[in-house]
């Protein structure tokens, strides 16, 4: 599904990952553990394409695979498609693709979302407008044909469901006058709607009181733990790993991955703390 | 105003303006005169979207009688030289409203001159533009407020904001207050700025693609400005006119 070779990344030229590389198969949902400042975020930011995040050396090849509702002859890559860099590059041969080549908005119709730890606010777009633009978007680069606003309402309905979420906080503004909670459960209800094949989720925690945890752990359970999918979770702290279970757990620290597991390796930083585990040095 | 002699950019009034374009149609004709009658309630709606290389320019004079209100919605969006000017004189209690909508693009050079002047106590006005400026178009506004030294307990509001697309684009902010009363409140906020980059990363994240970004942050810039409209028809045609320019722009 990934699979992140050396990337080394920089920010306003102080370099953040350092050779970092990991790999992600369908049907796994992988742990990102690390103190404050090791790359976690930038991380996340780099493979979702974020401008100002600049990678420096390395790769990052994505197979999201065979989408649902695609058509099979359109996944034979043409040579027209793969030099126009239009996202029917990423259904060419083997179903690989260089990731770092594709504007972010390609990275989404290619499969990948990106869970914000810190949701951003857009007044005056609605969400539900924000998400069906969104959808419809990935939809059309795919070569499927737009929702209607019928269809959308009905899929948006049942997803915000699954989260507990009014249907009336999707009428608002983007994330504006969100609780820190609802904007989390809102980025898993974009994430319903969207249907990723890859999400990447940038401390989906971070805000939330314990029911509020489990709603969102069991949103990414429902959502995301398919044979066909994949998740990687990055967060700082080992609460959300109760809800969500991982089956890799790997320690990100200065700028590459120090130590990878099985769950059990999220318990022992949980208690004796990342300086113990990976070594102060490492930690710092 | 000297009807005959072609203004320079030295006079304040014109400081941004396109004299050259100015030139093509000079001497202007004579400002639309309307009287808001006392405890009249007018609504007024401008669309300037003159076509190509057109100059346009709608001067008004505007009397707002007592206890009289006036709300003007305007979309300025057409020609090589748009210019809209309100010089308004506010009677005791009287309102006046002003909604715009400033759109340019290649080499426009667009305009709202006002001057309301609070002759009487108790007048109120309030003024909300919205200027979104592209390629290497000049958006301007030019807006006085005079309060007669007897005009207490005016209130006059200006909130003016720009938007530019491009590093080539210009906006002129220029409130300027005459104020002789000295119980008025008078409040002004003008602001320059770009698209939020935030937003756009996270719509991109998403899968919309970046034009499409683009024009409903834009859209959402401007909604509201034509709210106002009662008329649900001549709302529409403000909106759908004002939408047309911005995909034109984004």
């Amino acid at each position: 599904m990934l699979q992140i070779t050396n990337l080394s990344t920089a920010v306003a030229d102080k370099p953040i990952l350092k050779g970092l590389s990991l790999s992600l198969n369908a049907g796994e949902v992988h742990a990102i553990m690390g103190p404050n400042g090791a790359g976690k975020s930038t991380l996340a930011y780099t493979l979702g394409g974020r401008p100002g995040y600049e990678v420096t050396g390395g790769s990052v090849m994505f197979s999201p695979l065979r989408h649902a509702g695609l058509d099979p002859a359109s996944r034979s890559s043409s040579s027209s498609a793969q030099a126009s860099g239009t996202p029917d590059q990423v259904r060419g041969d083997e179903d690989w693709v260089d990731l770092l080549s594709l504007e972010p908005h390609e990275r989404a119709a290619a499969g990948l979302f990106l869970g914000f730890q810190y949701p951003v606010e857009i007044p005056g777009v609605s969400n539900l407008q924000f998400l069906r633009e969104s959808l419809n978007s990935q939809r059309r680069a795919r070569g499927q044909e737009p929702l209607s606003g019928g269809e959308f309402i009905k899929l948006a309905k049942e997803k915000a469901g699954l989260l507990g979420l009014d249907m009336e906080m999707l009428k608002r503004s983007v994330n504006v006058g969100f609780s820190g909670g609802e904007k989390k459960r809102a980025e898993m209800v974009q994430m319903g709607i969207l249907d990723p094949k890859l999400a990447i989720l940038d401390e989906a925690d971070s805000g939330l009181d314990i029911d509020a945890l489990k709603i969102v752990g069991a949103g990414i359970n429902a959502i995301m733990r398919k044979p066909d999918k994949a998740v990687l979770l990055i967060t700082h702290y080992q609460r959300l790993l109760d809800y969500v279970k991982p089956d890799f757990v790997h320690v990100l620290a200065g700028g590459r991955i120090v130590k990878s597991g099985g769950p059990e390796l999220a318990l022992e930083l949980e208690r004796e703390g990342y300086s113990e585990v990976v070594g102060a040095e490492v930690a710092a | 105003m000297n009807a005959l002699a072609l203004p320079t950019r030295k006079a304040e009034a014109w400081r941004y303006s396109d004299i050259d374009a100015l030139a093509s149609v000079w001497p202007l004709p004579e400002p639309r005169r309307i009287l808001v009658a006392a405890g009249e309630v007018r609504a007024l709606t401008l669309l300037q979207d003159a076509e190509g290389d057109a100059v346009a320019i709608h001067d008004h004079v505007i009397e707002v009688a007592d206890g009289a209100s006036c709300t003007v919605h305007l979309l300025n969006i057409g020609g090589r030289l748009g210019r809209v000017t309100f010089d308004v004189r506010l009677g005791r209690g009287a309102h006046f409203d002003l909604h715009a909508a400033i759109i340019g693009g290649g080499d426009q050079t667009l305009e709202l001159v006002t001057t309301v002047t609070h002759a009487q106590p108790e007048a109120t006005s309030h003024q909300t533009v919205r200027s979104i400026l592209a390629g290497r178009a000049t958006g301007s506004y030019l807006g006085k407020i005079a309060v007669a030294r007897h005009a207490q307990k005016t209130d006059a509001e200006q909130s003016v904001k720009a938007m530019l697309l491009t590093r080539t684009a210009t906006a002129n902010a220029k409130p300027e207050l005459e104020i002789f009363a000295d119980d008025v409140k008078c409040a002004h906020g003008a602001t320059v700025g770009e698209l939020d980059k935030a937003a756009l990363f996270y719509m991109a994240s998403r899968g919309m693609d970046p034009a499409t970004a683009r024009t409903l942050l834009l859209r959402a810039f401007v909604a509201g400005v034509f709210d106002g409209i009662a008329d649900e028809a001549e709302r529409e045609r403000f909106e759908t006119a004002a939408l047309a320019k911005l995909e034109g722009l984004a």
